[in-house]
């Protein structure tokens, strides 16, 4: 079960990706969702494939994980890829089939897109691939720290995420057990119509929530009795620690964004 | 010998608005000094957690007062006074703040604003104390319950706390966990004197106390060493106490004729007195 999340997918390695802070990585994944939309023409998509490709090199993961990443959103792809083949309506026809026809510049487009989508799909993976979602949870803090000026509660929030995070495995733990104890009472939950299904649900999402809800409340008072109030006065055991890396990666950034504004047409 | 903690004249009612209601805790007074181990037994609703509510200040009491380190217990030094009790909870789950082992102990260092290069060192050495310095990074769903409640028990110690709280802390474990959890403990007391208090229903674990506290439906029934309050035998019984293996072992032993001298605590004083019972004829 566990292989399937999207959080536990963090592969832990040793890469100049890796290596780099939460904070930069998470600027740099955010500035290149917008930069992307800079591309226009061939040259500029390509280079964002290249420098896409280049930064998957430089993480060392294996493609393998890059494409697994991808597979939720090959619907999408396939449809967007789809929707701008056959609605263009400009350049040379390249096929025509009865009233059917598709044109040369709706198939640009629609390769154009379908680059835009793999680039930030590969991207945003390697994020979360190279960083641990404590690292996230950190990173996001710190770069958010700037909104408690108009009342934003970061530190709850990022505790919240930290929290959620680490009983994710002890809640799908549970669930197991809950699901084999109501299955041994003879529950189906795999067979039957729809509306059955739904209903085998209900007798495994009640102990769960009782059991959560029991969890949050000793949770809060070994917190408590541990000293735990609030964010004011506290220290962090992690220090996030900005190097060279990160300093280039953003100023690489910056060069990509300057080329393709001068690229662009 | 110091005042650790104690308990002046304590009664607690969960419903102070209703007249007559049961007490959880009534009229309950204790003392306990430094580098002892006390244990307080009692089955479930004897008042045994409402106590560690009220020493860890969750609750107040409506009559009598709460002594830590000869302060009277209050909202003010409330938070100071949690500095100076580690505790340990029932379910090693539910107590696991951190994403990871280093994660877990720091957080109370992390809560009252120890800086960060202290924490580190003190994050290692109470990790050390409980044999757990090789799973730093380790995640919670990796480790056994016994290893959870060790974290736990470092997550205290790091606050270099003077008494040790287990709230049933055994309670969940497997036999191994078990003994794993109490030989941490007894390995802690022979290193640094730790002053321990062991909330339990487990009698094995309360013989290992230098002083029993026997809870009986809010009252203090009986306080004593190991051998005072398990000579009461039967009584203990009654109040839904389980005698350790072998006391109930030797009184099956007489009830068959067997010539035994005394009551017997644990399984050596038994055996030695079985091997040597022929010789004293």
């Amino acid at each position: 079960m566990m292989e399937k999340m999207i959080f536990g997918r963090y592969i832990p390695g040793d890469s100049f990706v890796h290596r780099l802070d939460p904070r930069s990585k998470l600027v740099f994944v955010f500035a290149f969702i917008i930069i992307v939309f800079l591309a226009n023409n061939t040259i500029t998509y390509g280079l964002l494939l290249a420098f896409t490709l280049f930064i998957i090199l430089l993480s060392r993961i294996r493609l393998y994980f890059l494409i697994n990443g991808l597979k939720p959103v090959l619907i999408l792809l396939v449809f967007t890829f789809l929707i701008h083949i056959i609605f263009t309506r400009e350049g040379n026809i390249v096929f025509e089939l009865g009233f059917f026809k598709i044109y040369e510049e709706g198939v640009r487009q629609g390769i154009y897109i379908s680059i835009r989508f793999v680039v930030l799909v590969f991207v945003t993976s390697v994020l979360t691939l190279t960083t641990s979602p404590i690292s996230i949870t950190d990173g996001i803090e710190v770069l958010l720290n700037p909104l408690k000026k108009v009342k934003l509660p970061v530190h709850e929030l990022a505790l919240m995420m930290s929290i959620a995070l680490r009983f994710i495995p002890t809640l799908m733990d549970e669930t197991d057990k809950i699901m084999k104890a109501q299955m041994a009472r003879g529950s189906d939950l795999s067979a039957g119509p729809l509306k059955d299904r739904i209903k085998a649900v209900v007798p495994l999402l009640v102990p769960l929530f009782v059991s959560a809800f029991k969890r949050a409340e000793d949770l809060a008072t070994a917190m408590e009795v541990r000293g735990y109030r609030g964010g004011e006065g506290r220290t962090r055991y992690r220090k996030l620690k900005w190097d060279w890396r990160d300093s280039i990666s953003l100023v690489v950034l910056i060069a990509l964004a300057a080329l393709l504004i001068y690229l662009r047409t | 010998m110091s005042e650790i903690l104690s308990f002046n004249n304590v009664s607690f009612s969960y419903t102070p608005e209703v007249k007559d209601a049961r007490k959880a805790v009534q009229n309950v007074s204790f003392t306990i000094n430094e580098g002892e181990w006390i244990s307080i037994v009692g089955h479930n609703g004897s008042g045994k957690s409402t106590m560690v509510k009220i020493i860890s200040g969750l609750l107040f009491p409506q009559e009598g007062e709460v002594h830590v380190m000869k302060n009277v217990l209050t909202e003010e030094n409330l938070w100071e006074t949690r500095t100076q009790i580690g505790m340990v909870f029932q379910n090693p789950d539910n107590q696991f703040v951190g994403a990871t082992v280093q994660d877990d102990v720091a957080f109370a260092l992390e809560n009252n604003g120890v800086p960060h290069e202290e924490m580190v060192k003190r994050v290692h050495t109470s990790l050390k104390q409980v044999n757990m310095d090789s799973f730093l990074n380790h995640e919670p769903h990796h480790l056994s319950g016994g290893q959870k409640q060790r974290v736990a028990i470092a997550g205290a110690l790091a606050m270099r706390p003077k008494i040790l709280i287990l709230d049933e802390a055994t309670a969940m474990l497997d036999p191994q966990g078990r003994a794993e959890v109490l030989n941490t403990v007894q390995e802690l007391r022979e290193e640094t004197r730790l002053t321990v208090l062991s909330i339990t229903h487990d009698v094995e674990e309360a013989l290992l106390a230098d002083r029993i506290l026997f809870m009986n439906d809010g009252k203090k029934y009986a306080e004593g060493s190991p051998q005072e309050v398990f000579s009461l035998g039967d009584k203990l019984v009654e109040f839904g106490l389980e005698l350790p293996f072998a006391m109930r072992m030797t009184k099956l032993l007489k009830a068959n004729g067997v010539s035994l001298i005394g009551e017997h605590m644990t399984e050596e004083e038994l055996v030695n007195d079985l091997w040597t019972s022929n010789f004293n004829k």
